[in-house]
């Protein structure tokens, strides 16, 4: 173990990322964060003394800072986007069966009729204040229904991540412990299977065997609130079993190149040479340097989880977000489609967030830059 | 053989044969007389409904926005809900069509068939204990037709002029005399809620022989048997539970495997795959409901006759019935009727593919040059391949169509009712005088294929007061006959429903009021365990 270059003192008990090898692969880390530009806000040489003392809290707060102008961008963006559809809540809702008169009477109702800046404004005002409204269609109070839809893709999420995560990184590092030997290749075939079949194929097949052939798993995935927690785990494992298979060959390719790309470097040659054995080397001296590119497809994925499985949903008949917006997409119905995209948008804002400041605190170059 | 003895037997339950006709069959069958006598009592008494048990059905249809006042009920989903928790004033017979008491017991028109009095049932009590008076009757009717309401049937309800209680009784005044109007009042919207449910139309409560027990929309309904339910010939099961599921291969996978006892919606291109499963049975129903290719006749070049009777003739209607619907339909002939109807007129002569005809029509019409037909999937389904099918068999006419598949979003907005050649569906309507006025009337807001005459106006609303039977068919054939030699539709196809369900699930009534046993399926069934 060598002392890193500006690091002090040099702890011995070996933490993660600890040690800083000269030749540490860099790319994929942001680069220090130096936002002495302007900030209105706060005097210019506090904020400076600031980002100098405390780095990283100086780079979570202009993060927060640019996260709230861009939730604005999105709002702004859907709203324009659903403008721009053919056709508005009224025709669409009521579909064929739409008379001139019923059309007129809900674009009456819900100051359709107005100019859209204003309708637009009017929405803003009510969702600073955190009022999401009510949803035009089912006249439902929009806050309401997303916790209900939101608690049931974070649960699915939740699961389908807790096993996804560990298990793509394990096998990930078995990949490069046996590289281009028997498991690694089969790890690499199954995983490319997986990543080819589309997502609702995986789960039909899923549902051929399990549901009805052999009648051991529950189908249709619908969870309802009456449910035990029992109940629900059961529902839910062949949607989960899904979205592993979907996720799980990603983020073990990733592990597994990351961790190849700093094999090759010169501190891991001189930890073989020192005589350590190759799970050693890899767990301990290559897999803390490539931690910054697998937590960024590892944050990717876990934004997928919640944000990108309608699919799934329609296939298992899963009343989670995706099933949720879609639907209110289809009738165009503004509250409902603007709170589920600024849900979405926070979700991948905050992942990649919290990717990159992972990244930062798995690297002390970037700790404690000079 | 056992088959067909299965068949036999489904037909005497659905009441299509008598002993006689069922003896006939069995010996033709070569079973012993004795024998086909006990098979009969055996299916006869198969049809003792049973009561109790857990019935779920998988449905299409239902969506996150779906609203749960019965104005807005609009989706598939919604249909089976209404029609399970609410109780309307007048029904229709499953395989008549005609008007059949509910709520209403009876009622009585004047002479000119323009005003009506309707006798209100007594003792009817809502799920929450409140007794149905005929101020709850009235209230909810007049919610249906006031100019702000948004209920999907507002267009029926126009042609009521006033709504008022009289003794106890309910007086409809109309705008004009209408021999069907009991028939309007079926619309199945039109649920009679507590205070006509102008206070909460969301409340779900009604006189249906089940109460609302659980609904998250988009997701799932759960019901609980009624049990002061003033009917005793339907709500068999104790627990209903609808389940929402858009994905085809998802209600199919969900049948087979025994989660639900019934799917609706079920993919022509799949049905004979899911035939082959033992526990499943096909529920088919001949309906009103129809595919259509719609022309403006104001618009050129379809404002000729000639070139509208050519696209006709150039239908192959056979393909069409065999190759988009599987088989489950039947053949159109031109005009929006089909024998399901009553006073439905026999006897019109069915057009055929003939393209040497419809060369002849097409070259006098003077027309050259491609027609451009607008579709989508969204028009009905196979709606896409059914164009391309349609410009096939014209191509042997030696007429050129062009296929435009437009985005399914949208459609129902900028290409129906505003393109002037595409293609579309209708759902059926109680009478022939509801269907023509819905869109065949000059200014109906539906004409979707801008046929307007005068003469053909003036007789339908002469037919539409008629009270002697004989005359009024008479007039609905002239009606028919102009829509088919004149009109802007191309109508190849009549769409079967085609439901299915486990054999567990008996006594399905094949309603040709609407799918899925127009959507009382839940309530007329029951579970032979």
């Amino acid at each position: 173990m060598e002392s890193g270059p500006i690091t002090g003192p040099v702890l011995t008990d070996g933490v993660a990322g600890e040690t800083v090898p000269r030749s540490a692969d860099l790319s994929g880390v942001p680069a220090k964060p130096n936002p002495a530009a302007a900030t209105g806000e706060i005097g210019g040489s506090f904020w400076r003394r600031f980002v100098f003392r405390r780095p990283l809290a100086a780079l979570i707060l202009q993060r927060l800072g640019l996260s709230v102008g861009l939730l604005f961008a999105v709002s702004l963006m859907i709203f324009g986007g659903i403008e721009a559809l053919p056709g508005d809540f009224a025709t669409t809702y009521l579909g064929q069966s739409a008379t001139p008169q019923a059309v007129e009477n809900i674009r009456k109702d819900l100051g359709l009729d107005r100019p859209w800046s204003e309708r637009y404004l009017n929405w803003l005002g009510g969702a600073v204040k955190g009022d999401f409204g009510t949803s035009w269609a089912s006249k439902n109070s929009v806050s309401e229904q997303i916790g209900n839809r939101l608690g049931n893709s974070l649960f699915l999420a939740f699961f389908a991540a807790l096993i996804s995560v560990p298990l793509a990184v394990g096998l990930g590092m078995l990949a490069v412990q046996f590289r281009n030997r028997l498991p690694d290749k089969i790890i690499n075939v199954i995983s490319l299977a997986a990543i080819s079949l589309p997502e609702f194929f995986i789960g039909y097949l899923l549902i051929m065997f399990f549901a009805v052939q052999l009648g051991v798993a529950t189908f249709p995935a619908t969870v309802y609130d009456s449910m035990t927690f029992s109940e629900r785990l059961s529902a839910i494992a062949l949607p989960v079993a899904t979205l592993v298979l979907v996720v799980l060959a990603h983020m073990m390719r990733m592990t597994r190149a990351a961790i190849l790309n700093v094999m090759s470097s010169a501190y891991v040659e001189t930890a073989e040479l020192k005589g350590l054995g190759t799970f050693r080397i890899i767990a301990r001296h290559a897999a803390p340097n490539a931690v910054a590119p697998v937590i960024n497809v590892i944050a990717l994925n876990l934004a997928y989880l919640v944000v990108g499985v309608v699919v799934v949903e329609v296939v298992f008949v899963y009343p989670g977000m995706g099933q949720y917006m879609v639907d209110a997409v289809t009738v165009r119905d503004m509250p409902v489609v603007q709170a589920c995209g600024l849900i979405f948008a926070a979700f991948y804002i905050f992942l990649n967030m919290a990717a990159d400041i992972l990244a930062i605190l798995a690297n002390p170059r970037l700790r404690h830059p000079r | 053989m056992s088959d067909y003895k299965d068949y036999l037997t489904r037909q005497i339950m659905l009441g299509k044969m008598n002993r006689r006709e069922f003896l006939g069959r069995a010996a033709a069958l070569g079973i012993a007389a004795s024998t086909a006598n006990t098979l009969f009592a055996a299916s006869a008494a198969a049809q003792e409904p049973k009561r109790g048990g857990h019935l779920k059905l998988g449905l299409e249809g239902a969506a996150a926005t779906d609203s749960k006042d019965p104005a807005k009920a609009l989706s598939q989903f919604l249909f089976v809900v209404v029609r399970t928790w609410g109780d309307l004033l007048v029904e229709s017979h499953p395989t008549t069509g005609a008007a059949v008491p509910a709520l209403a017991e009876s009622w009585e028109p004047s002479a000119d068939a323009a005003t009506w009095t309707f006798t209100i049932r007594k003792g009817v009590k809502f799920h929450d204990g409140k007794e149905l008076t005929v101020e709850d009757v009235v209230k909810t009717l007049q919610r249906h037709t006031d100019d702000k309401s948004e209920s999907g049937a507002l267009g029926v309800m126009k042609s009521i002029k006033e709504i008022k209680a009289d003794g106890g009784k309910l007086v409809l005044t109309l705008t004009e005399g209408n021999a069907d109007l009991p028939l309007l009042l079926s619309d199945y919207h039109l649920v009679i809620q507590p205070n006509g449910g102008m206070d909460n139309p969301d409340a779900m409560i009604g006189t249906g022989p089940y109460k609302v027990a659980s609904f998250e929309p988009g997701v799932r309904a759960t019901f609980e048997r009624n049990q002061d339910d003033w009917r005793t010939d339907r709500g068999y099961v104790d627990s209903i539970e609808l389940i929402a599921m858009n994905d085809a291969t998802a209600r199919i996978a969900a049948l087979s495997s025994g989660q639900v006892h019934f799917i609706n919606r079920v993919d022509p291109k799949t049905v004979n795959l899911l035939k082959r499963a033992p526990t499943v049975e096909i529920l088919n129903t001949s309906g009103r409901g129809h595919y259509v290719f719609i022309m403006h006749c104001n618009t050129a070049p379809f404002d000729n006759n000639d070139l509208r009777m050519a696209l006709k003739l150039a239908m192959d209607r056979e393909t069409m019935v065999q190759r988009i619907l599987g088989g489950y339909g039947k053949i159109g002939n031109d005009f929006p009727i089909n024998d399901t109807y009553a006073l439905f007129p026999e006897g019109i002569e069915q057009r055929v593919y003939d393209p040497d005809k419809a060369a002849f029509h097409y070259k006098k019409s003077g027309h050259s040059g491609p027609v451009l037909l607008r579709t989508s999937d969204v028009a009905f389904p196979g709606a896409v391949d059914a164009a391309v099918l349609y410009q096939e068999s014209a191509k042997k006419a030696g007429i050129e169509i062009e296929v435009k598949r437009e985005p399914g979003d949208g459609y129902w907005t900028n290409v129906w009712n505003a393109q002037p050649f595409c293609t579309s569906y209708w759902g059926g309507r109680p009478t022939q005088d509801q269907m023509y006025s819905t869109a065949y009337l000059s200014n109906a807001d539906w004409n979707d294929t801008r046929f307007q005459r005068e003469d053909f106006d003036k007789l339908l609303l002469e037919a539409r007061s008629e009270l002697d039977e004989a005359k009024r068919k008479d007039m609905y054939r002239t009606l028919a006959m102009m829509v088919r030699d004149e009109g802007g539709v191309i109508l190849p196809m009549f769409n079967d429903f085609v439901n299915a369900s486990t054999k567990q699930v008996k006594g399905y009534v094949h309603d040709i009021g609407n799918d899925m046993s127009n959507g009382y399926v839940a309530t007329r069934v029951w579970l032979d365990a």
